[in-house]
């Protein structure tokens, strides 16, 4: 634990090798919006918006609009009855941009 | 320090963000994982570099990077049946559906391009051609679809040179389209479509469209004849509208009930013996009854129905232990045998497996599957649906999914053509990227 205080880049090197990847019910349910919406939610030309850059706040509203009908949809709408305000809110906080 | 950013993936930042926000209760936020805070590492073979094999092992490595992975696949490259029928109307090259294993070696995945020449279940071990052996903790096979031949009179393993099935892309892919391309204006194509069940069930009528497409602006005389060995088919009323909007007349579909029921062949004089009567094709396309692939037989994971049945949790097949079958040779009815399947169990499978080597509980995921079909370039339709674990099985969720609305705007369907396009490209690059 001492090596979370050392300075910004000696706390990513240390991390970003050894940590431990937890898969969580938020991840996996994330990981599912990659096919269409890109790897990480990054697409580099489709029509299909990417994700990476969106608040978590905007995919929960967005989600619970196609799938209550008030935003209309080719596809989404379909997707997103398939889940539940806790499983929105559990994918949009892994993908979306947090704290926003 | 940009340079580390840019490096990391999203996965890890936000990982690195929330370990800052929970540093002084660091112990706490790791108690899930073994003492150290790793996953224990272990050794995972996937066999099979499909939709299916490629994903597990990047999410296998995704999930934890401490395992050692290894992806057996004896093609140096890989042709996806997505986007092969779009080839065969010539809308699209060999080269767009054609992807490689060098991301899956950058992503730490050890890459063998050989034949696996058998598992042995008890040992846990997987043998090559090169007389190798490789032991694993677990082991994921997505071997794909191999073709029944036995069904049909004056079938055998010559007969798709003639008669080609397209329906594992490649050499298939180009040998029917070069038999259309050499078709004349006047010509009948006709297409065997297969029982259920089969892999990417709207498979046959994209096909039956992109070729539409070819003949009315190359050959308009020319018919499209479906002779169907079962009597309704995925996006029916869909796929129908869209002909009659697109190409008039031009594609007739026959149900088996109807006459479609085909006996067997003549394969020389291009010559079905059908409920229909006898038909003489031009070009035709045989797609024949499937089954699992293969290597699925020869290590008895398969049952009486020809496929392999699993755990629907975490793909563990039932019948030999440590062996995870997914992907169209897997039983996971109500999910479709396609591509966009495959990837989502393969993410399933990953994560059950990560857990388990973790000495940790299987999490019941939910799984998906979007399946789109071009009628024309600018035309598509979709079914798309959301799949949950409960009571033992794979249920897909009530109320969700569906396909597309019929009788919808061209520019709906334009948005459709759109997003099939995007959807290829974003599955194979998280796929083979």
């Amino acid at each position: 634990m001492k090596k979370l205080i050392l300075p910004a880049v000696g706390l990513l090197l240390t991390f970003s090798v050894p940590f431990a990847h937890a898969v969580d019910r938020g991840e996996l349910l994330a990981n599912s919006c990659f096919s269409c919406h890109g790897y990480d939610g990054q697409v580099s030309d489709a029509k299909i918006p990417p994700l990476a850059n969106y608040p978590a706040s905007m995919i929960v509203s967005q989600m619970k609009a196609f799938r209550d009908g008030t935003r209309t949809a080719t596809v989404m709408d379909r997707h997103a009855k398939g889940y539940t305000d806790e499983e929105i809110e559990l994918m949009a906080q892994y993908i979306g941009k947090q704290g926003s | 320090m940009k340079n580390i950013i840019q490096s990391l993936s999203r996965r890890q930042l936000i990982q690195l963000a929330a370990a800052g926000i929970a540093a002084p209760t660091a112990g706490l936020a790791l108690s899930g994982c073994s003492q150290n805070g790793r996953k224990g590492a272990g050794s995972v073979i996937v066999i099979g570099g499909g939709f299916g094999g490629s994903a597990a092992a990047k999410y296998l490595k995704r999930y934890n990077g401490d395992l050692n992975v290894t992806l057996i696949e004896p093609n140096t490259t890989y042709v996806t049946c997505p986007g092969s029928n779009w080839v065969i109307g010539g809308i699209a090259e060999m080269t767009q559906i054609t992807h490689n294993y060098d991301a899956a070696k950058k992503n730490g995945i050890n890459v063998i391009h050989e034949m696996v020449t058998s598992v042995d279940p008890e040992k846990q071990s997987v043998k090559l051609s090169s007389g190798k052996t490789l032991n694993y903790d677990k082991l994921v096979m997505s071997p794909g679809i191999d073709f029944k031949l036995d069904a049909h009179e004056g079938v055998d393993t010559d007969t798709e040179n003639h008669l080609p099935h397209a329906y594992k892309a490649g050499d298939q892919t180009l040998l029917l389209r070069d038999q259309l391309r050499a078709m004349k204006d006047g010509g009948t194509f006709v297409m065997v479509a297969p029982p259920n069940p089969f892999r990417c069930p709207p498979g046959p009528y994209e096909r039956a469209g992109m070729i539409a497409h070819y003949l009315k602006n190359n050959k308009p005389k020319s018919k499209i004849l479906i002779l169907d060995q079962k009597n309704a088919f995925s996006k029916q009323g869909l796929f129908q509208e869209g002909w009659r909007n697109n190409y008039g007349q031009m594609i007739e579909w026959v149900a088996m009930q109807d006459g479609g029921e085909v006996k067997g062949f003549d394969v020389a004089n291009k010559t079905i013996d059908a409920g229909y009567g006898q038909v003489k094709g031009d070009v035709i396309n045989y797609i024949p009854p499937q089954k699992a692939g293969k290597l699925a037989f020869s290590v008895g994971l398969t049952n009486e129905s020809g496929f392999c049945p699993v755990n629907q949790q975490t793909f563990e097949s039932t019948i030999h232990k440590n062996i995870h079958v997914i992907g169209d040779a897997s039983i996971a009815s109500p999910m479709p045998k396609s591509g966009h399947s495959a990837t989502s169990q393969a993410k399933t499978t990953a994560a059950n497996i990560v857990l388990e080597l973790a000495g940790q509980e299987p999490i019941s995921a939910k799984n998906v599957n979007t399946c789109y079909s071009l009628v024309t370039p600018d035309y598509a339709i979709s079914v798309a649906a959301v799949y949950d674990f409960k009571d033992g099985k794979i249920a897909a969720v009530q109320g969700a999914g569906g396909v597309s609305p019929m009788g919808a705007s061209p520019e709906f369907r334009k948005q459709e053509a759109e997003y099939t396009r995007g959807w290829y490209r974003s599955i194979t690059n998280e796929v083979w990227g």
